[in-house]
């Protein structure tokens, strides 16, 4: 067992570090890409908050639509070859819901401020 | 190459075509552009300084997926644009191997405006806002008159042919993707075929590639992914909600709706059909998601190992929403 702080609590820190404390000194292309790099620490922070939760209840569902257990990846992959085939489509019991909550636990880790996204979390809160 | 290599190499090539040029100066890398480096600089010169821009592909780096029309190609439209009085940077100088830069172009540089947060919210920019979806239609219509006997060789790209090169390319990266496979059956299904008429297409309309003025549109950029085939293509891509910072009810780039960038188009000569805009805006959305993928992969196989680059691998995601937007919208 590792020991404390966790990974996310490391790197939201060094991500609050340089947003606070190295930003207002850094201008031109250096600052771009610092608020990249800024951005992408966050993206892990929001990661390793939330896809244990996700990735299992995504893998749950795959399960249910298939009936059959398989590897995350595989089953996605299962899904994407019968989506394909045309052996599933929007009409097919589960499968738009499926997509539609996948879609959504992605964005609240890649673009939560994406305006899209936003638009649909209001949407499920109304 | 270093900038000071730069620095040299384009003193020389500037005081070889450049009547007057005593030297450069102010060279600086301009943020952006991930496949092409863009370098402005100014032609010093006794009868009067030129704000330059440098274009160049660094040896050994090719486009995002293999479709580049090549920057001598992108120099020659900009020269046949700038005639055709679509607003344009004129072309001073197409690089040769003499020069020693690589392939690329030097053009004038054309003040104004690029980053879409300031053109979508600046007050500078206030006026010319709601008269930018119609003149988008505009520049797009004039832009596809462009006599085609008098364009460099192209690829031809029809809709059919642009769903099996992206089912390629989605396929090639091995990760799945359900939304991407569910619109590529929606495309299949869409497909309107071959187009009456095959034009002039820009391939990649969109903000970062318009400089604009608080007077409106001052030029159009980055011709890389140029081509033959439906002039629908360039209407539908521009409307990609990615294109929208944030302004998602302004289909157009985040300024305008689609009734105002038609009625541009239309008085301006062209003809519009709403449902081939309607197919190109779908498949925008899903070629953007690849271009994302396709970027994730430069990141993981290529040796500088952006950062920019592996983000917007994880911008795939943004695209898989809007696609679901349009194809499976919840009620």
């Amino acid at each position: 067992m590792q020991d404390e702080p966790r990974p996310d609590e490391l790197i939201k820190a060094v991500a609050d570090f340089l947003r606070e404390q190295i930003v207002p000194q850094i201008s031109g292309h250096a600052a771009f890409k610092l608020r990249v790099g800024i951005n992408a620490l966050d993206l892990v922070t929001r990661q390793l908050a939330l896809s244990g939760e996700s990735d299992a209840e995504e893998h749950a569902s795959l399960k249910a639509l298939f009936s059959h257990d398989g590897s995350l990846f595989n089953l996605n992959a299962e899904l994407a070859d019968r989506i394909a085939s045309g052996a599933v489509d929007l009409s097919t019991p589960g499968v738009k819901d499926h997509l539609w909550r996948t879609t959504l636990a992605k964005l609240a880790v890649d673009q939560p401020n994406y305006a899209s996204y936003r638009r649909e979390v209001e949407r499920c809160s109304d | 190459m270093a900038a000071a290599a730069i620095a040299g190499a384009l003193t020389q090539s500037v005081i070889g075509w450049c009547a007057g040029a005593t030297g450069i100066r102010d060279l600086a890398q301009l943020s952006g552009g991930a496949s092409q480096e863009t370098w402005s600089f100014v032609i010093e010169r006794p009868d009067g300084d030129i704000a330059a821009i440098l274009r160049r592909s660094p040896p050994g780096y090719g486009s995002v997926s293999g479709r580049a029309a090549g920057l001598d190609v992108e120099a020659e439209l900009m020269r046949l644009a700038y005639e055709a009085g679509v607003p344009s940077p004129q072309v001073l100088h197409v690089l040769t191997e003499a020069d020693a830069l690589g392939a690329g172009f030097v053009m004038r540089r054309v003040d104004g405006e690029t980053i879409p947060r300031k053109i979508l919210r600046d007050a500078e920019f206030a006026e010319a806002r709601p008269k930018l979806a119609r003149q988008i239609g505009i520049i797009l219509a004039g832009l596809h008159g462009i006599d085609s006997a008098a364009l460099p060789p192209l690829r031809t790209i029809s809709s059919t042919e642009e769903i099996g090169l992206l089912r390629d390319d989605y396929r090639s990266f091995d990760w799945p993707r359900p939304v991407f496979e569910l619109t590529l059956r929606w495309l299949t299904d869409h497909d309107p075929g071959a187009s009456k008429a095959t034009t002039l297409v820009h391939g990649d309309f969109r903000h970062g590639n318009l400089i604009i003025g608080p007077d409106g549109v001052r030029a159009v950029l980055d011709w890389e992914l140029a081509h033959r085939g439906d002039p629908m293509e360039d209407l539908g891509w521009i409307c990609v909600n990615s294109w929208r910072f944030g302004e998602i009810d302004k289909p157009v780039g985040g300024l305008g709706s689609r009734e105002e960038m038609f009625a541009g188009y239309e008085a301006a000569g062209g003809h519009v059909d709403e449902a081939r805009v309607k197919f190109w805006e779908v498949m925008g959305t899903l070629r953007w998601g690849i271009m994302c993928c396709g970027m994730m992969r430069r990141f993981r196989e290529s040796p500088d190992h952006s950062m920019e680059r592996a983000m917007i691998g994880r911008r795939s995601s943004e695209t898989e929403i809007d696609l679901l937007r349009l194809l499976a919208p919840r009620s």
